[in-house]
């Protein structure tokens, strides 16, 4: 695996297992995974941002994911920022 | 402190005199720190601070103007730094300037919407998130039984404590999954320095037939703050003697 992709790896962990934390079923997530249908809320995407910001330095806040519908979305719109 | 709370602490607006004053004296009693707010009374809460450290508790003085967002912002970072996050606010603070519509200047009806109304959104805005990260978290706002029933010459504190209501409801539901409540406390007359000119003779309209103490409201918002309280949210709790009943 090059660096890119462990890094990418790493990202897709960590927003999998935040949304699993908000209380999304682990098997239901996956990039496909549509973000109201795992009852994912603005909330949710706010306090996502604050945790992407803890561990990568990077600001996200509510506005950034106004546009994402589903997980890929929301990994797109982080890695587009801090990767 | 119960074994349930987080660590954290408690800040209340307007902690100098009155009814924030007897909140911040009833949360310290169920072992919270609590940052005793006031604009210009440090006096004032001076004086409660140094009441709760002799009971044993921790208290400090956070001296900021609710309507000051710079001020606001510091007294957040001031408060953190002592003990942590914020778990428990209690918007207090609240001024009054009595006038029939017609005679309401543009100042009167700003300077009541501002302490009354805007302080607390942006008090609220910068506590809930810490509050949400922690799964804990308990916002109090003191408002009043004019909030919705109108009381002629009051058009502006009105109208200021039906928002502070809306906005308590609002912001309940957006932050409900994460162990946070948001409450109103209405009090109808309650004997403080803010009602000290109103006509006594209003006893005889309530049916408890005397005006309500700090201390049974503060008791309100200690219950409301506890661990015990924790499936109430988004509700206004009517303190008033039966005035509204």
């Amino acid at each position: 695996m090059t660096q890119t992709q462990q890094t990418q790896e790493k990202l897709e962990r960590l927003v999998f297992d935040t949304l699993e934390s908000f209380g999304a079923e682990p098997a239901e997530i996956s990039r496909e995974a549509g973000l109201k249908e795992l009852d994912i809320d603005s909330l949710d995407m706010v306090e996502l941002g604050q945790i992407i910001e803890e561990e990568y330095g990077v600001r996200l806040t509510g506005a950034d994911f106004k546009e994402t519908r589903t997980v890929g979305d929301a990994i797109d719109v982080i890695a587009a920022r801090v990767l | 402190m119960s074994d349930t709370r987080p660590d954290g602490c408690a800040l209340v607006t307007g902690g100098s005199r009155g009814i924030g004053a007897a909140v911040a004296l009833a949360l310290a009693e169920d072992g919270w720190p609590v940052a005793v707010n006031c604009r210009v009374d440090r006096e004032g809460a001076e004086g409660i601070v140094a009441k709760i450290e002799a009971g044993g508790g921790a208290a400090m003085v956070a001296v900021a103007d609710v309507v000051d967002a710079q001020a606001v912002e510091q007294m957040f970072d001031d408060v953190e730094r002592w003990r942590g996050p914020v778990l428990v606010v209690v918007n207090n603070a609240g001024v009054r300037a009595d006038a029939i519509v017609p005679e309401i200047a543009d100042a009167a009806w700003s300077s009541v919407i501002d302490t009354n109304l805007l302080g607390p959104f942006r008090i609220t805005r910068r506590a809930v998130m810490p509050m949400v990260r922690a799964r804990f978290g308990r916002i109090i706002n003191i408002a009043s039984v004019v909030g919705e029933r109108a009381n002629a010459g009051q058009a502006n504190y009105a109208a200021s404590k039906a928002g502070l209501m809306a906005l308590s409801r609002t912001t309940a539901v957006e932050v409900a999954r994460r162990g946070v409540t948001v409450n109103a406390v209405a009090p109808g007359y309650v004997q403080t320095e803010l009602t000290s000119d109103v006509d006594p003779t209003m006893s005889r309209a309530i049916p408890a037939r005397r005006p309500g103490t700090p201390h049974e409201i503060a008791a309100c918002v200690r219950f409301l703050a506890s661990s015990e309280a924790s499936y109430i949210t988004g509700t206004t709790l009517v303190v008033d003697g039966g005035l509204t009943a």
